[in-house]
């Protein structure tokens, strides 16, 4: 038998949040989008945001994300307060350390550019300048989310939508992000090949040892995916926790309306 | 290993005029490594409940819950999740995973959580599939579409391919055949041996007598049965 | 462009008129017949499209006094040397500027044309070129519209020219300090094929993120097994801008660094000025496994027997005989002037 002490199990508690939200706040006028949001994020970890269309779930991602400029609170990334950041290095996070994965994947490929050349991109965009090194990533890349080698040179348009989709997660991971937002990332796939995208999201994350934050009205897929769980409903987080701890002993009461409107299978 | 003092929980249900219903007040029971407490009551005394209290399933009102040096009653997620990864195992009664994984990659999941290289994960997931009796053709297949005796050593096999200091057992040994259920009580003995503490609940008399060094009668922590 | 491989009356200059060249002429116009290396896309130009924007068949060009000097106003050409000005001091970088309607179509030089207006001085001495010859309808078109509008002599000579307005090539002969090449440019934005939005593309320019310029080249060596880019070939200039220089063939973008001249780029429809000051510093993108290859058609030039310039092929009748010939006319007929000859001679070409 083993020993737990033989597994060199790595000690996680003394570590600092990569991601830091104070009072997050957006509106839209006289709308609330989102407000007095506040959560730590740390390595490895896996936020599920959940709740109804509306619930500023979307907004409060685009604000985490630098979609959006919020009205007020404090995001930090490893301590660097973002929301100070010139546009230039904000958007150097946005290629390097962060990631986006589109609810669709058409939104986050170059549907006119090689497989190959999307996941490419990246990498280029940080200095890559040599064909070879690129292609050989891109291959090992497009095995990592499943996708044959022989179809590199085609274009994403020739693709599934689950096909779409891994590439869509392989051309942003290529570069090694330590943070990855996801907006309904399983959203509009058939019920086979969100499964398949779960398994391959739950291993990449754990693998590479990732942070994600996980948009999605999917109680299902944060279940199977997210260590915790942010509820939202009108603009405010009215609940967070343990994912199973959430959805199996709802605290407040629209949680408890949402995890008793699930159909069960 | 474990030790819970002065628990109490209630459900409140918000959707039906905010009735709440206290479940469990003052429980307390304490658990030492190498030590198996199994958990006795009626149907509905609160085994269970007790059980995904410890686990951080359920949420705790008052009182403590150590497990090693964590309180799960007052832990942050993530100090649950690190709980969970590499002290606190958990046998359920239910199976659940990701539709489409294998049922190798199911078990030897909780050792590639911890950092264990993959082929050495595989390896103990093999060995323990092996010992229960899963034929190795059913191995690369998900274990959704087994049968209900054939998840359940899935799952058993899933909890016991790391050696958790503390484990929670629901039911391991129901719906198991004589052969298995062996398997299971042995490797139960075995966990006891390596030092770890166990808390279960066996509705299968012989197999509680066989394993467990203590019983505690929930239903003394049961507000409305206790009286 | 297609079109009947019988010799073009409509080209020789001759035909059209005195263009006022005292030198020798090009070679004859059957060569330049038929062009296959470049079909690009500003097209719009047939040689055969009729007479240009100045040419009524005078026999003499008459300078017109209606317009102001160079045609546009002072104002107009004082808006655009600022531009000028701001381009030269920014190397690489695409400045706005306020193009005017001019006389012509978009496509037939109105940025190229609108920069030269707004340069020329009455003692210039200008040389027009489209793809290397002088005596093209578009260059003999130019030529007479600033020969009418602002009464500046013209040659065809590169060293003799003070201000050389060019479409689609870099002369052969090395320019020299003092004079000024103006080019005619189609679509200034490097990055437009892959990224559509102007306020994009601008804000990549903004913080040099170029990695999807090496998308582009990433998609050629993909597609092709080697950079397959010909023309308009994206360079980056003095360690900053990425620049489109025209769609000049990539055999010129050697010329592009370290020019003794002035480089101006004119883009009238996008309303786009940039530059390069003399000495810049230009590289042209490419990987390390993939370097830059400055190519041309692996022959040497029929008439004159150059084996450096750059050639194109010509088609010399209906049997599809063809034959490989300087694209940059004044250097070919300066070589053969000089009895240097290629495997054509003259022979032939007569």
């Amino acid at each position: 038998m083993m020993g737990a002490a033989d597994l060199n199990i790595p000690v996680r508690m003394k570590e600092q949040p990569l991601l830091s939200v104070r009072d997050l706040g957006k509106r839209y006028g006289q709308r609330i989008g989102c407000r007095g949001v506040s959560f730590d994020l740390y390595p490895g970890e896996v936020l599920g945001i959940v709740g109804e269309s509306g619930s500023g779930k979307s907004t409060l991602l685009s604000c985490l994300a630098g979609q959006q400029r919020p009205d007020e609170g404090r995001i930090l990334f490893d301590g660097t307060d973002v929301l100070a950041l010139s546009e230039a290095a904000r958007r150097r996070l946005l290629r390097g350390d962060w990631a986006y994965v589109h609810q669709n994947p058409r939104d986050g490929l170059r549907m006119g550019v090689s497989a190959g050349g999307n996941v490419g991109e990246r990498l280029m965009a940080v200095g890559a300048r040599n064909y070879g090194v690129i292609r050989e990533t891109a291959i090992d890349w497009l095995g990592r989310v499943e996708i044959a080698a022989e179809r590199i040179d085609d274009r994403p348009s020739a693709f599934s939508g689950g096909m779409q989709q891994r590439l869509q997660i392989a051309r942003n991971l290529v570069t090694g992000p330590r943070l990855v937002f996801m907006d309904e990332p399983t959203g509009g796939l058939d019920v086979s090949v969100q499964a398949r995208l779960l398994d391959l999201l739950r291993g990449l994350v754990r693998d590479l040892g990732l942070s994600a934050i996980i948009v999605t009205h999917d109680l299902a897929v944060v279940r199977l995916l997210a260590d915790r769980l942010m509820v939202m409903k009108s603009g405010h987080v009215v609940e967070t926790g343990l994912t199973d701890q959430v959805l199996d002993d709802p605290q407040h009461g629209y949680t408890q309306l949402l995890v008793s409107s699930v159909l069960q299978v | 290993m474990i030790m819970i003092e002065n628990l109490s929980k209630a459900f409140t249900l918000h959707n039906q005029g905010g009735v709440r219903i206290p479940v469990m007040a003052g429980a307390a029971l304490r658990v030492s490594p190498g030590e198996c407490l199994g958990l006795t009551g009626q149907s509905g005394a609160g085994k269970s409940t007790l059980m995904r209290m410890v686990y951080g399933n359920y949420l705790a009102d008052g009182g403590r819950i150590l497990v090693g040096d964590t309180d799960v009653a007052a832990a942050d997620p993530r100090e649950i999740v690190a709980l969970r990864r590499a002290t606190l195992g958990y046998v359920s009664q239910f199976l659940r995973v990701v539709p489409r994984v294998p049922t190798l990659e199911v078990v030897a999941e909780p050792l590639l959580r911890l950092g264990v290289a993959g082929v050495e994960a595989r390896a103990r997931a093999a060995d323990l599939l092996a010992r229960l009796n899963i034929p190795e053709r059913l191995w690369s297949l998900s274990p959704t579409t087994f049968s209900g005796g054939e998840q359940q050593r899935v799952n058993i096999a899933r909890g016991f391919a790391h050696p958790y200091p503390a484990l929670l057992l629901d039911e391991p040994t129901a719906s198991l055949d004589a052969r298995n259920r062996e398997v299971v009580l042995a490797l139960i003995e075995e966990a006891k041996v390596r030092g770890a503490a166990i808390l279960g609940i066996f509705h299968d008399e012989p197999a509680r007598a066989r394993v467990c060094d203590r019983l505690v009668d929930v239903t003394g922590f049961t507000p409305g049965l206790a009286a | 462009m297609t079109g009947p491989s019988m010799p073009l009356a409509a080209v020789d200059p001759v035909a059209q008129g005195d263009h006022r060249l005292k030198e020798p002429p090009g070679p004859p116009p059957q060569q330049k017949g038929h062009r296959t290396q470049h079909d690009e896309a500003d097209g719009g130009e047939d040689q055969k499209a009729g007479e240009g924007v100045g040419g009524r068949g005078h026999s003499v060009t008459r300078v017109m006094s209606d317009y102001n000097f160079a045609y546009l106003d002072e104002q107009t050409k004082r808006m655009i040397r600022r531009a000028l000005l701001k381009a030269l001091a920014v190397p690489g970088y695409q400045v706005p500027f306020a193009s005017r309607e001019m006389p012509m179509p978009y496509g037939w030089g109105t940025g190229g044309v609108q920069v030269t207006a707004a340069c020329l001085v009455p003692e210039d001495r200008l040389k027009v070129i489209d793809q290397g010859a002088d005596d093209t309808t578009n260059a003999v078109s130019i030529r007479r519209f600033f020969e009418r509008t602002a009464g500046v002599a013209t040659t065809g000579h590169t060293e003799a020219a003070t201000l050389i307005q060019t479409r689609h090539r870099i002369p052969e002969t090395p320019l020299t300090e003092g004079q000024i090449l103006v080019y005619q440019v189609p679509i200034p934005e490097p990055l437009r094929f892959l990224e559509p939005r102007e306020t994009e593309t601008r804000k990549m320019h903004e913080l040099e993120e170029y990695g999807l310029m090496y998308v582009k080249l990433y998609e050629d060596i993909a597609r092709h097994g080697e950079i397959a880019t010909a023309y308009a070939y994206p360079v980056k200039v003095a360690g900053r801008y990425v620049m489109d220089p025209s769609p000049i063939p990539k055999f010129d973008n050697p010329k592009l660094g370290g020019c003794a001249a002035i480089q101006l780029f004119g883009a009238g429809r996008e309303a786009r000025i940039y530059a390069l000051p003399p000495w810049t510093e230009v590289v042209s993108l490419d990987f390390e496994d993939h370097p830059f290859v400055a190519s041309k058609a692996d022959h040497s030039c029929a008439l004159c027997g150059a084996g450096n310039s750059y050639l194109d092929e010509v088609i010399t009748d209906d049997r599809g005989s063809r034959m490989f010939v300087c694209s940059d006319t004044d250097f070919c007929a300066g070589r053969q002037a000089a009895g240097k000859a290629g495997s054509e001679g003259p022979k032939e070409g007569a």
